[in-house]
């Protein structure tokens, strides 16, 4: 008896199939089976945010998602946002914000910060502190976070 | 929710090329893109995975462990115990060499905190490990290993563990006394005391005395990613660690020890850190997994929990704190009194001497005495966490430094002020002060708009406080190579949390002259560098920075003495400027730095610099906050309304990332201030391990955090740089407790400062004011 399920999915645009015990997570999968490891380990309880990716358009813990629930879904993770042609808005924001210091909650930020922007691409400081609450960072005291997403929202819209 | 944008203000006395700009840091395109490769994310073929077996009581005695069944499941490849770890102690003592530094723990509790044999201390503590095909495979076998325990009454609180009826974790702990062995058994290690003046006299000539007790909770570093490492014990008995951490020597060093090997069959290459604040000093899983792998013939990789993490890695201590002050009613603080316990953990050495260190320094106190108690008890052992000390001493000494200024009527930036220490003033431990810029940092926040500014609203208040850490100094070496196209590899030995490699890299530029984009800096592994103590103690820009200073003098004269020959003229009369290397009054000698790099190859090979450091010039750090809060005297939740931290960083090599320390620690402080704390059970078990239940803030709690870099020269560094990275925790819970007497009258006297505890408090004062 085949120990692992056949699963169809889409992630950064390209078709993905992959094998996963129904026990593995999304994020396991991502990170072990895809060796997508951008998406980070900080908790595997959806508490830090540090897995966060978009599925189906929606923003999610990936280590509250199952593998096998992937099936037929979009998936976006922090290795699809920089294009050929450069970094997303975002990202360099980040950089010239200097917005990260360990770097270790910074895929899930943009992730976050990203699908903020999508929603509504002109937010207040008071919007982008409550979108951004379910991502934990103990580095920046997330100052420079937030001004960085402001800065990045200001020169999409130019 | 708005916040006052307050413009970053940099103090700056010299101008430089490089410093004080805000290039890009060099490894940022990788940590925005998910391309950085962090512990976790390391991958080697043919590895299997480890996971520690952990006991679920915080005091036992292990009557049997059972591996049978675990060595049984298909596909386990090695179980290991206790057992399997050397006896044999190098040293005649036991203690661990001197290249380990600050981590004073004796070998033999090390070995026993990494995997216990004949008794458990700490909940969550390892007492077996087995090794798997998968990291599934390896939890589900970790439960077929059978432990049997015979439960001990446990003691998780300092002052309890200090009674003499208190339950006693290790029979050969005997208290030592002013350094002298006592002969004392029990929880208490170690009794220091520091004194200066006659403390009796100074409060007989006091008119106004406060004192108070004070208690704070066990907190954690809480860095977002957990301990994890890949370990392969090689056919040629070369044991190699990939993890992350702060100090790859220091934790190369402390594995050989444990495991009884020479220093370099180990290399340790540290990978990308996800957060350490003091806490990835130390090995725990490292030597375990070599054992595992040594059984199993392959590399062996294991992450941990975060419950794992925040009950069995190293937290920061609880406390209980003393402390009694006298002025004169003219401003003077005459006398100090303090009396430091602090938890060491399961075994001795706390950072209570590092608190009594801090407790009085910010201030001139001619009399003054520290006594301080390094105490065991049954929780991990205690690990650095960001001026490790000088939060729990500093809460206590400004909480009553602030009262004594409300009794005088003085303004507690200008009471701060009138008793400021400065150049000379000898703290309690008997040493005094070099350069330092206490003063500057109270003026730059007495004249700043946010001290100005009126406080509107009901139970809206201000509260202010201010703190001293020592910084470290300690070893570092940087290596440089020209390219011939003129840009300049750097190599490092300090894993980069912060931004270091920017900060290390712009030091080595202003030097050679040239643009920052120009060095490549490498973090690299320790076959590869000089011995680097690690990131941490604020010690890396300093330090290793100091040493990129050194390496690329050591280029610049080579480039000089390269020039010399090209032109055939005498080095002394070769300089090099800005980048351009010319000699003679003339113009017709001139070449830039990128035009020599390409005669290097046919003029006699590369040219690399070396640099090696060990500074004894160690700048002292200062930092103050003010912070307005709103506090809800139905509920007793505090909210951070606005925050302004100032510091000396004697010169801010980049400030972007000097600022980010700054608000970074005033978070972390903040979140020790007002939520953080470990709820022990009954049964002496953390109750509370996991992100949910040990609140950090969130980007929701804080304000913007304003900063200030004062920039006051250290005279031990070439560029005057003191380090930035810690201060900025300690003056948060000070000064948050301080605005709370402004707004609703009680004086706290506990950490965290969350609704239960402000509730309490005011409870316990029967709504009557117990603050002034």
């Amino acid at each position: 008896m085949p120990t692992k399920s056949y699963v169809q999915t889409n992630i950064n645009g390209e078709s993905v199939e992959f094998l996963a015990e129904p026990r593995q997570s999304l994020l396991e999968v991502l990170r072990d089976t895809l060796q997508l490891t951008g998406a980070k380990e900080g908790c595997n309880d959806g508490n830090c945010g540090a897995c966060t990716v978009k599925m189906d358009g929606r923003i999610v813990c990936s280590c509250l998602v199952f593998g096998v629930e992937a099936e037929g879904a979009d998936i976006e993770t922090i290795e699809g946002m920089a294009s050929p042609e450069g970094l997303h808005p975002l990202q360099t924001a980040f950089l010239e914000n200097a917005a990260l210091q360990c770097g270790i909650c910074t895929p899930g930020f943009l992730m976050a910060s990203k699908a903020l922007l999508d929603h509504n691409p002109n937010p207040t400081e008071g919007q982008i502190r409550w979108w951004l609450a379910n991502n934990l960072c103990r580095c920046t005291g997330y100052d420079k976070i937030v001004r960085a997403v402001m800065d990045a929202a200001q020169k999409m819209q130019a | 929710m708005t916040t006052t944008r307050e413009p970053n203000k940099v103090l700056s006395q010299i101008e430089y090329d490089v410093i004080g700009t805000r290039p890009i840091r060099p490894d940022g395109a990788d940590k925005v893109t998910g391309r950085a490769k962090y512990s976790a994310d390391f991958t080697i073929s043919g590895a299997i995975y480890g996971k520690l077996v952990r006991s679920p009581h915080a005091h036992a005695r292990i009557i049997s462990i059972d591996t049978s069944k675990a060595e049984a499941h298909p596909s386990v490849k090695a179980v290991v115990t206790g057992e399997d770890l050397p006896k044999t102690v190098i040293g005649a003592d036991g203690d661990r060499p001197k290249t380990s530094g600050e981590i004073a723990a004796d070998l033999k509790y090390l070995r026993h905190q990494i995997m216990a044999t004949e008794k458990v201390v700490f909940g969550n503590q390892p007492v077996a490990a087995v090794a798997a095909a998968t990291a599934h495979d390896a939890e589900e076998a970790a439960k077929l290993v059978e432990v049997k325990y015979e439960i001990l009454p446990s003691v998780t609180e300092v002052r309890a563990a200090m009674e003499d009826d208190a339950p006693v974790l290790h029979d050969d702990i005997e208290m030592t006394e002013f350094g002298e062995k006592t002969g004392r058994k029990g929880n208490i290690a170690d009794h220091f005391q520091n004194k200066i003046g006659d403390p009796q006299k100074g409060f007989e000539q006091a008119d106004v005395i406060v004192e108070r007790e004070f208690n704070t909770a066990t907190v954690h570093q809480g860095y977002i990613e957990p301990h994890s490492c890949t370990v392969h014990w090689r056919d040629d008995d070369r044991i190699f660690i990939w993890n992350s951490c702060q100090g790859p020597f220091n934790i190369r060093d402390a594995t050989a020890e444990v495991l009884g090997v020479p220093l370099t069959n180990v290399k340790l290459t540290p990978q990308e850190i996800g957060g350490g604040f003091g806490g990835k000093f130390e090995p725990y899983g490292e030597p375990v997994l070599a054992l595992l792998s040594k059984k199993a013939g392959a590399p062996v990789k294991m992450w941990m929990t975060r419950t794992e993490d925040l009950e069995a890695t190293g937290p920061s201590p609880g406390s209980y704190v003393r402390v009694k002050m006298g002025a004169t009613k003219d401003g003077k603080i005459v006398a100090g009194e303090a009396e430091l316990a602090f938890e060491a953990g399961a075994y001795p050495g706390s950072v209570v001497e590092a608190g009594g260190e801090c407790v009085f320094a910010p201030y001139d106190i001619p009399n003054a005495v520290v006594d301080g108690y390094d105490v065991v008890v049954n929780k991990s052992k205690m690990a650095a966490y960001r001026a490790p000390g000088a939060t729990n001493a500093e809460f206590a000494s400004e909480t009553v430094v602030d009262e004594l200024a409300q009794k005088l009527d003085i303004d507690p930036i200008e009471f701060r002020l009138m008793n400021a220490a400065k150049e000379g003033t000898r703290k309690v431990d008997g040493t005094s002060f070099p350069r330092i810029g206490l003063v500057e940092v109270l003026e730059a926040l007495k004249d700043h708009d946010h001290w100005k500014s009126p406080i509107e609203g009901d139970n809206v208040a201000r509260g202010f406080a201010c703190a001293y850490w020592m910084n470290a100094g300690l070893q570092s070496a940087v290596n440089l190579a020209v390219n011939s196209d003129g840009r300049v590899s750097l190599t490092e030995g300090s894993p980069d949390i912060g931004g270091s490699r920017a900060s290390i890299s712009m030091q080595a530029a202003e030097i050679l002259g040239i643009p920052s984009e120009d060095i490549l800096p490498s973090v690299v592994d320790t076959d590869s560098i000089g011995f680097t103590f690690g990131t941490g103690g604020s010690r890396t820009t300093f330090a290793t920075g100091y040493a990129a200073i050194e390496a690329a003098k050591d280029v610049k004269q080579q480039m000089i003495e390269r020039a010399a020959l090209i032109w055939g003229v005498a080095p002394e009369s070769v300089q090099m400027d800005k980048g351009n290397i010319h000699a003679g009054n003339g113009a017709e000698l001139k070449m830039t730095f990128k035009e020599l790099a390409a005669e290097m190859n046919d003029t006699g090979g590369a040219i690399t610099g070396r640099g090696s450091v060990n500074p004894s010039g160690v700048g002292a750090a200062f930092a103050g906050l003010i912070v307005d809060i709103h506090a809800d005297p139905e509920t007793g939740k505090v909210q951070i309304l606005r925050a302004t931290i100032a510091q000396d960083a004697g010169k801010a090599i980049h400030p972007s990332y000097v600022e980010g320390q700054l608000q970074g620690g005033t978070a972390q402080g903040i979140g020790w201030g007002l939520n953080e704390e470990y709820f022990m059970s009954d049964e002496g078990r953390m109750a509370n391990s996991s992100f949910l239940d040990y609140r950090m803030p969130t980007a929701l709690d804080l304000p913007m955090i304003d900063t200030v870099i004062v920039e006051v020269a250290n005279p031990g560094h070439p560029f005057g740089v003191r380090g930035v990275g810690e201060v900025n925790i300690a003056p948060p819970p000070a000064a948050i407790a301080n605005a709370l007497s402004r707004s609703l009258g009680v004086r706290m006297e506990r950490l965290p400062m969350n609704p239960n505890t402000v509730m309490e408090t005011m409870w316990a004062n029967n709504g009557s004011s117990n603050g002034s």
